[in-house]
């Protein structure tokens, strides 16, 4: 490989560009994300946050037209290289999305399901497919609520306990990152703090990468901020990044300090 | 300004007009349930026939006397399966590649192109029944195995004029399946076959089943392919490859000849549309309430 990659970077863009059609959304992205750390990306809407984001595990392709330049690199390794395997990527940086989104399946095939794709086999010295159910639910600190009723619907649950389900699903099958797209814009107060609480202690395992536009909860869950900007021709770009509470208290940046005082945005 | 409600003359014209649009179609369904009921009425009321036997006599020969319906509803169920057995995967392959696989553009262009064939008149799919599928069928199993007109033939070119239908409304049923649901699953890792076939295709089941069922009601009330290629003649047979006539077949065959007015004939083909008419109505029925639960799935 040529880029050197320091370990302590779990992805690093770069130089990322991202079109849809002849528009770029976003441009000259450069971005490294620490290793088991909450890094937030906050910004006005329409500032390529989620372009972004859905960069980092080649979830950006599903959609017809879009295209990107630059790299991202994954383990050292450029994850838009022709040799890599979109779907490789997407088993080893898992994503939770703006609406909860569980399978019309029983919560137990909801956290299953994925494990059992990615060659789940249970067997001598390693968990059964119960045990490590229940180990996802317990991360995802739901297991208290559901273990009652595993079979039951994953859509009979509540709006924070379906995205909490999506949660112990996408752990299921062991990514090393997992990407929230406004994970809690959809939840009420309550449930958005037991999500805020989720992802703190996440990342004690996995890097954790989060858009959201409300930027309170920027300040409180994440260590890192990367601070999102509209420019002149409408395409996304990186105005400011730092720790959360650098950005927060002595943003270096004008437009920054504008975002976070909510004078625009 | 004045808020006075002013008078609309051709507001009250246009929607006296609609409700009679609306109550034509509805008046005419009544006519003909009507007409068929009167008419079954009189066949079941004829002393020469039994009811029971109607439905359970395994002849059809309305000159002995004999009134069983067996032999025309097996034709029409043995010619139903084989149509379905065509129209079925390959219609749920079509639906799948149009909405999993194929870029919007090509879809655009795939899917008009599937409905010409859906516009081909059916006497046109009689008669390549009867000069290509059973020509076809005689190559591949010899001549005195198959006969010239057989249900299997008719049945599988049925098949191809349904396969349009099924394609279209097991299309329209994995399109209505969220995006967020096959996010979902891509982001877990799962392959684009991994997501149609465990995630998109169980999420749609009730639509593809609706799907199916009116496809098959497409089928037991499809008339010219099997008048032509199906055979003439009421034939109790579980062998695909001989002739035997379908209960719609049968009454176009009939109603076609000399058949004096009034005669228990004549009003044996009003009882077999009777039985056609309540199998596509419930059919039609149990269709309707599965794609009402299908539309709650997701709310």
């Amino acid at each position: 490989m040529p880029q050197t990659l320091s370990p302590q970077y779990a992805i690093q863009a770069k130089n990322l560009s991202v079109y849809y059609g002849a528009f770029r959304a976003v441009k000259n992205i450069t971005l490294s994300i620490e290793q088991r750390k909450v890094t937030a990306i906050i910004g006005p809407s329409g500032c390529g946050k989620s372009t972004v984001l859905r960069s980092f595990n080649r979830m950006n392709e599903l959609t017809p037209s879009a295209s990107i330049a630059g790299e991202i690199l994954f383990m050292g390794q450029n994850i838009y290289a022709p040799e890599v395997d979109p779907v490789e990527v997407r088993r080893r940086v898992g994503m939770v999305f703006q609406k909860p989104n569980p399978f019309p399946k029983s919560i137990y095939e909801n956290v299953a399901w994925g494990a059992r794709l990615n060659g789940f086999r249970s067997g001598l010295g390693r968990p059964n497919m119960d045990e490590w159910v229940e180990t996802c639910l317990r991360k995802a600190a739901l297991w208290d609520e559901v273990k009652d009723k595993l079979q039951q619907s994953g859509l009979s649950l509540s709006g924070g306990q379906q995205q909490r389900l999506c949660i112990a699903r996408a752990i299921a099958v062991k990514p090393e990152i997992i990407l929230m797209d406004e994970p809690a814009s959809a939840l009420d107060p309550i449930a958005t703090l037991k999500i805020e609480e989720l992802m703190r202690e996440l990342a004690e395992e996995y890097t954790i990468i989060v858009v959201t536009h409300n930027m309170q909860q920027a300040a409180r869950v994440s260590d890192f901020t990367a601070f999102f900007s509209m420019d002149e021709d409408r395409a996304g770009a990186l105005v400011e990044y730092g720790l959360t509470t650098q950005i927060f208290t002595t943003p270096k940046d004008s437009r920054t300090e504008g975002y976070i005082t909510g004078r625009y945005g | 300004m004045s808020l006075r409600r002013r008078s609309r003359p051709g507001e009250s014209l246009i929607q006296g007009f609609l409700f009679f649009c609306g109550a034509f179609s509805i008046l005419t369904t009544v006519g003909i349930v009507y007409e068929i009921g009167k008419e079954a009425l009189l066949f079941f009321g004829d002393p020469e026939v039994n009811g029971w036997k109607f439905f359970t006599g395994l002849k059809w020969q309305p000159q002995a006397g004999e009134f069983g319906i067996l032999p025309l509803l097996n034709a029409t169920l043995m010619t139903t399966f084989f149509a379905m057995l065509i129209a079925l995967p390959l219609g749920l392959c079509v639906a799948v590649y149009l909405s999993e696989y194929a870029s919007p553009r090509l879809r655009n262009w795939l899917k008009p192109a599937l409905e010409i064939l859906a516009g081909i008149p059916t006497v046109v799919y009689g008669y390549f029944a009867l000069t290509f599928m059973t020509p076809l069928l005689r190559l591949l199993f010899g001549k005195d195995v198959v006969d010239i007109y057989n249900t299997a033939s008719a049945g599988l070119v049925m098949g191809i004029l349904i396969l349009p239908l099924i394609a279209s409304m097991g299309e329209d049923a994995l399109s209505a399946v969220p995006r967020s649901l096959r996010e979902a699953a891509y982001a877990l890792g799962a392959t684009r076959l991994e997501t149609a076939v465990k995630v998109v295709l169980p999420a749609a089941l009730s639509g593809l089943a609706a799907a199916f069922i009116v496809g098959v009601s497409r089928a037991v009330g499809e008339t010219m392919i099997v008048a032509l290629a199906a055979g003439a003649g009421p034939n109790f047979t579980f062998n695909p490859f001989k002739g035997a006539e379908t209960m719609t077949g049968h009454i176009v065959r009939i109603s076609g000849g000399d058949l004096s007015y009034d005669s228990i004939d004549y009003n044996s083909l009003f009882a077999i549309g009777m039985l056609l008419f309540f199998v596509t109505l419930s059919l039609n029925l149990i269709s309707q309430q599965i794609v009402r639960r299908f539309r709650e799935v997701y709310e």
